[in-house]
């Protein structure tokens, strides 16, 4: 186990890289703590599985450095760099048996027959593939082939931390939900540094205790799954986690203060400049339709279930409510914003200790 | 039910057309011959299988037979390593690519009675490349007299001509590989060896399989370049089925044993072919097996 440093990374698959456009990590600075559970949540493209493979040597970074508990192992190949990676689809050996693919790991680092004996019928038993060890590993379905890979990578006891590419991919919904509920408690148990990339929010938050939100190859924003919800630090945070995501509304200064869509953003913080561009962030579970405020026109309510979402255009601007089961809608609704929950953004970066009342 | 269109036949008769005069009426018209004998003008008696027993009792037939297995067994054994050597130290991208597949593409674009009049040029002592360097050097090599330095000849000559054919086989296979079972197996701590045993040989099986099913196939009818070269000497040192087919059909103008040599030798291709895949393939019925239960 070991505490890893990412420090000033920047990765191009491009031969010359020019523009901010040709790195696929733009600049990344984190540290993933010893034992930490952490899920790495990103759109596809946004430089996760690149930032994954730099982290266990299989793709040596343009620029920057990585160390494992302080140690440089930069220039290290992954065979000595003691970490175990799952991928997104299904890697077995066709011609190995069920035990023999979980063995191989072990056997290739020399440990003992005895032990590697004892180690797999455990992930057999976790697994719950105990009646087939014995079989050839070609013959089982995606899903089981799946859980030998991760297999692999979970019975190594020494690594330094596993990496899970997108592992459940492959697996269905039900499954899905047990696997990741089987690598939590494992997790518990072990205490391996753990990172798992995912572009599903529901994955990401049950996984982990701590979530690194990627855009465009950067780190927007660390934090719990509550940090991530209640306070967003970049727009695209906002808009990626939660369902549906964070409106965000243009905001306008005037010689009154501010407003976005025609409400009013009261009062106005006296301290806030008006350069570059201001957006105000604001989740549609609080936005409140009622009598008072900015006259709205409604487009269409969906039913889902235990909430009813409204489409409504605010002086020009689609804005989502979400409000709860079997609450009234006005056909004419106007609109306001829970008090303390709307966030200010600046060239879509969070205006931190700002939040306006 | 389903009612049955019987339209569909019109599909598939221009096949079965094609096939019937490529292949199902000219064996036919061999195994007519094989069961008659004639004494030309057209006249044709039934002769049972008299030319098949006589066929089988000839040592001429057995020693051709012989001479063909252990061409077929050396050239393989040659070739089918090499080929997966050459495709396993082929780049993977970039330009040499297209270089590389031209080049392995050459000796296949050639066609076999002039591998064999290069060869027969190449090593002849007088004025081949080859032979009068080797005669310079000292080596006392004669394809014209010597059985063993015509065997050399045509093995060396098979290899440089089919080994690429193996080669290019197997690098298909190998290029099929996705890259994660490459990192998977660095992850996994694999050597350079594991990773060939256990994730590039598997991939690479069943390409290899029909690799050596068309090796084993056309070296067991090889014909035009010993012919070329050796002319099936010195002696019989060369002479294979084919060429002793021939020998007995135009040369003898011995229809029947011909022809019935010709069924007989058939029917041993087809035997092996079917040992071979049958041999090769079993594992993947075990698989398949396995992903049912």
């Amino acid at each position: 186990m070991a505490r890893i440093e990412i420090s000033g990374v920047r990765h191009s698959y491009l031969r010359a890289p020019q523009s901010d456009e040709d790195y696929a990590l733009r600049r990344i600075d984190h540290v993933w703590e010893t034992g930490g559970a952490y899920a790495l949540l990103g759109p596809s493209g946004c430089g996760k599985t690149s930032l994954l493979n730099i982290m266990s040597g299989l793709v040596r970074p343009t620029e920057g450095r990585i160390l494992f508990d302080g140690r440089d192992v930069t220039d290290l190949p992954t065979e000595r760099r003691n970490i175990a990676q799952v991928f997104q689809f299904p890697v077995i050996y066709d011609t190995m048996t069920v035990a023999e693919n979980l063995a191989f790991p072990l056997r290739n680092r020399g440990v003992r027959d005895a032990e590697v004996g004892r180690r797999v019928d455990e992930m057999l038993a976790i697994l719950g593939l105990a009646d087939r060890g014995r079989q050839r590993a070609r013959g089982l379905s995606a899903e089981d082939k799946q859980k030998i890979s991760l297999g692999r990578g979970l019975i190594r006891s020494d690594v330094n931390a596993i990496l899970f590419d997108e592992p459940l991919t492959v697996i269905d919904p039900l499954m899905k939900w047990e696997l990741r509920t089987q690598l939590r408690q494992l997790h518990q148990r072990l205490g391996h540094t753990m990172v798992y990339v995912t572009h599903d929010q529901t994955e990401a938050l049950t996984f982990a205790d701590q979530v690194v939100v990627m855009h465009e190859g950067m780190i927007v924003q660390v934090g719990t799954p509550a940090d991530l919800f209640e306070r967003p630090q970049h727009t695209f945070v906002g808009y990626f986690i939660g369902s549906p995501g964070m409106n965000v509304l243009p905001v306008r200064a005037d010689g009154d203060g501010l407003s976005a869509g025609g409400v009013r953003l009261d009062p106005s913080p006296l301290s806030l400049s008006t350069e570059g561009r201001l957006e105000a962030g604001v989740r549609p579970e609080h936005v409140r339709l009622g009598r008072e405020g900015a006259p709205a026109r409604l487009l269409r309510v969906d039913d889902l279930g235990r909430r009813r979402i409204a489409r409504l255009d605010l002086s020009g601007v689609m804005l989502l409510a979400a409000l709860p089961e079997g609450s009234e809608i006005p056909s004419d609704p106007c609109v306001t914003f829970e008090p303390g929950m709307v966030h200010l953004y600046r060239d879509s970066w969070r205006v931190s200790g700002e939040r306006l009342p | 039910m389903k009612p049955v269109n019987q339209k569909a036949w019109l599909l598939v008769a221009p096949v079965l057309a094609l096939v019937a005069f490529s292949a199902v009426i000219p064996l036919m018209t061999v195994v007519n011959y094989s069961v008659q004998d004639t004494f030309g003008a057209n006249q044709f008696f039934w002769a049972g299988t008299v030319w098949y027993e006589q066929v089988l009792a000839s040592e001429r037939f057995w020693n051709a037979l012989g001479r063909n297995l252990v061409f077929s067994f050396i050239i393989l054994l040659i070739e089918i390593p090499l080929g997966v050597f050459i495709a396993l130290n082929m780049p993977k991208k970039g330009p040499g690519v297209a270089a590389c597949l031209v080049l392995m593409a050459l000796p296949l674009l050639i066609p076999w009675n002039v591998v064999g009049t290069i060869w027969q040029v190449f090593g002849r002592v007088d004025i081949g490349l080859l032979g009068s360097s080797l005669a310079l050097a000292g080596v006392d090599y004669n394809y014209v007299q010597d059985p063993v330095d015509a065997w050399v000849t045509l093995i060396v000559m098979d290899v440089w001509h089919w080994t690429s054919l193996v080669a290019l086989l197997a690098y298909a296979g190998l290029v099929s590989i996705p890259d994660a079972f490459y990192q998977a197996a660095r992850i996994d701590g694999a050597s350079g060896w594991a990773v060939f045993r256990f994730v590039q040989a598997p991939k690479m099986a069943r390409v290899l399989t029909i690799a050596v099913l068309l090796r084993f196939m056309d070296s067991f009818m090889i014909y035009t370049e010993p012919f070329v070269v050796t002319g099936g000497g010195p002696g019989n040192s060369t002479t294979f089925l084919s060429i002793d087919l021939v020998q007995m059909a135009v040369g003898q103008f011995d229809l029947g044993p011909a022809a019935a040599m010709s069924i007989i030798y058939f029917l041993i291709i087809l035997l092996f072919s079917w040992v071979f895949y049958a041999v090769m393939t079993r594992h993947d019925d075990e698989g398949a097996k396995g992903g049912q239960s």
